[in-house]
């Protein structure tokens, strides 16, 4: 009971204190830090789309920054055709995202193991020498945005209210996530991703199951990228370098493969160790590796599930 | 686009291809025999480049560049199979991939502690940085065929190890049934040990060739990694064989679709049309090779295991 408990109010109260951080923040002159944690909602949007089809559909897909940067991309070439108003871009941003997944899913899902892997990263290598070579929007340096989208009623160029619709949109995904985890759906998803030739003889459609899955989480991601390139103004292709994808698996499994707030979790930590290890060293990566490293060897299910349950 | 072009562009590929099979060798047994896919095996082939480098800067002798930076790194290799791919060797695939994605960011940051973040240059020998007149009206630059010799000679000395020695026999009854080998007795530990140290020697051999004509720098063994992948998914995870034909599919693909990609479209399209798809279509030529195999043949060319 008392762990049931915990795993309701506790996100709960993350959710309390991230609405009132704004309000909190210049108050402890960590005004800075609003935009920051703006970011890490953003990359938990990112991460948590991946765990979606990484930790409940077991599908290990290395190429997951492609439908980030599609999705970020749609933003900055629509803006750069005047097109900024957010009720259509960023839907759009999703569409896009989610139809590049539905092309590379069709393709990779019939592959297995290791060569699903490659595949997934082989495909994200495609996009990202395609978006290199748009050298009208910018190349290998990427393109600026002259203003954020546009809202009716809002003002994104304010810190706080981008904020605010950020962890709205944030949670609302996180929510639909999670009920679509535990629908029948998402039942069907995992008992796939434990066997999957059991899940076919049930007469389950596995093939357009993980699909649909890896549409969604696409999808998703592209959204995450539609406010990233808001938040920074700019995108460039390094958005979805093969790093980045590995970047997005290594937040995942940070935070807790397959648990519910893996993503958030992982996306915060990682963002903030790297925040904080970049002030005192030019080597961040290094401390990064031997935590991974540490994590690989001696923490499997990550750090999340030192603290919440499973949420199967 | 006359014959010596398409020549000179031949010989690049296959220079390229042979270069690239060094590295997939030693990647495709690893992943053969110790079913592990360690993507920090780029990183071996920067520290065979790295320590290349540095002797040839401290002795100025191209063949002790060659020898240190396989020993160097076959003593690196040693080392990170016993502290950690051992341990990696039962865990699944996606810890594999984390844990060595991890060597890799610790081994480039490594590398900008010792020798700076700026790219390093390593001289080319003395004897060989001129061209060598091939027919009468081809010039080829001598290293380049000296590395094309070189490939050749470590590809043929590695079939003849595979196919013809008693260690041979052991690494190939290994990739085929790992229990059952080891069921015969053969000594798992030391034949795991012994197939990584070989993939880093290999690995650093194709450094230390590749150092006087690319900037040797952090993050290089992730660019070549990539294509090393694409070269072993192509040719079958886990088959030497694969590995050659891939890697000379890969080397040629690639070479080719740089060189005459843009020029062949000018024949159908537009200048305008063919200068921007061009260059775009070359370079994602090999990806498209590799998904269109794997479409037809979801397990590569010459799969390894039935």
């Amino acid at each position: 009971m008392t762990k049931h408990l915990s795993s309701t109010w506790l996100p709960l109260g993350c959710l309390l204190l991230l609405a009132l951080f704004p309000l909190i923040a210049p108050v402890l002159d960590l005004g800075f830090y609003v935009s920051f944690v703006r970011r890490v909602l953003i990359y938990a949007l990112a991460a948590s789309s991946l765990n979606f089809i990484l930790g409940y559909g077991g599908m290990v897909a290395l190429g997951h920054a492609a439908f980030f940067g599609a999705g970020a991309y749609v933003v900055a070439i629509l803006s750069a055709q005047g097109y900024s108003q957010a009720i259509v871009v960023w839907p759009l941003a999703m569409l896009v995202a989610g139809a590049l997944a539905l092309l590379i899913g069709a393709i990779s899902l019939r592959t297995r193991g290791v060569y699903f892997i490659m595949i997934t990263l082989a495909f994200a290598q495609m996009v990202f020498y395609l978006f290199i070579s748009l050298r009208q929007y910018g190349g290998e340096d990427g393109i600026n945005l002259s203003a954020p989208s546009t809202l009716p009623g809002l003002s994104l160029a304010s810190d706080t209210q981008f904020y605010y619709l950020v962890l709205v949109i944030v949670a609302l995904c996180l929510w639909l996530m999670h009920c679509m985890v535990n629908a029948r759906f998402g039942r069907a998803l995992q008992g796939i991703r434990e066997n999957e030739t059991r899940m076919q003889a049930l007469g389950y459609p596995v093939l357009r199951i993980k699909l649909v899955a890896f549409v969604f989480a696409g999808a998703l991601a592209g959204l995450a990228g539609a406010l990233l390139a808001n938040h920074n103004l700019f995108v460039s292709p390094s958005l979805m370098h093969w790093t980045a994808s590995a970047n997005l698996i290594i937040m995942v499994i940070v935070g807790g493969i397959g648990l519910r707030f893996g993503g958030v979790v992982g996306a915060a930590v990682m963002l903030l160790l790297e925040e904080f290890l970049r002030l005192y060293t030019d080597y961040w990566h290094l401390p990064l590796g031997v935590l991974l490293l540490v994590i690989v060897l001696f923490a499997p299910r990550g750090l999340a599930g030192m603290f919440f349950r499973r949420s199967v | 686009m006359s014959g010596t072009l398409i020549a000179e562009q031949l010989l690049n590929g296959l220079q390229f291809g042979l270069m690239l099979f060094l590295i997939a060798a030693g990647l495709t047994l690893v992943f053969g025999i110790l079913d592990i896919l360690n993507v920090a095996h780029g990183s071996l082939y920067m520290a065979g480049a790295y320590v290349a480098a540095q002797t040839m800067q401290v002795t100025g002798s191209f063949v002790a560049a060659v020898l240190v930076a396989a020993v160097v790194t076959g003593l690196v290799g040693l080392v990170l199979e016993l502290v950690l791919v051992r341990k990696l060797v039962v865990r699944d695939h996606l810890a594999q991939v984390l844990g060595t994605f991890a060597v890799i960011l610790i081994a480039n940051d490594v590398v900008k502690m010792i020798w700076g973040p700026a790219p390093m240059m390593m001289n080319m020998p003395a004897g060989l940085s001129g061209p060598v007149q091939l027919s009468p009206d081809f010039l080829y630059p001598a290293y380049r065929l000296l590395i094309i010799a070189v490939g050749l000679a470590v590809a043929l000395g590695l079939y003849l190890f595979v196919t013809r020695t008693r260690a041979g026999v052991l690494v190939r009854a290994g990739a085929s049934n790992r229990q059952m080998a080891t069921l015969m007795g053969v000594r798992v530990p030391l034949l795991f040990l012994g197939v990584f140290v070989l993939g880093a020697v290999l690995a650093a051999l194709a450094g230390a060739l590749l150092g006087p004509i690319t900037a040797i720098q952090a993050g290089m063994g992730e660019q070549i990694l990539i294509l090393v992948l694409v070269c072993i998914v192509i040719g079958g995870i886990g088959s030497m064989r694969g590995a050659f034909v891939g890697a000379l599919l890969v080397g040629f693909v690639d070479t080719a679709g740089r060189a005459f990609l843009p020029t062949l479209l000018k024949l159908f399209f537009s200048p305008a049309v063919a200068s921007s798809v061009g260059p775009t279509l070359a370079a994602i030529a090999i990806y498209i090779l590799m998904a269109v195999v794997l479409v037809f043949r979801p397990a590569g060319l010459f799969p390894a295991r039935g």
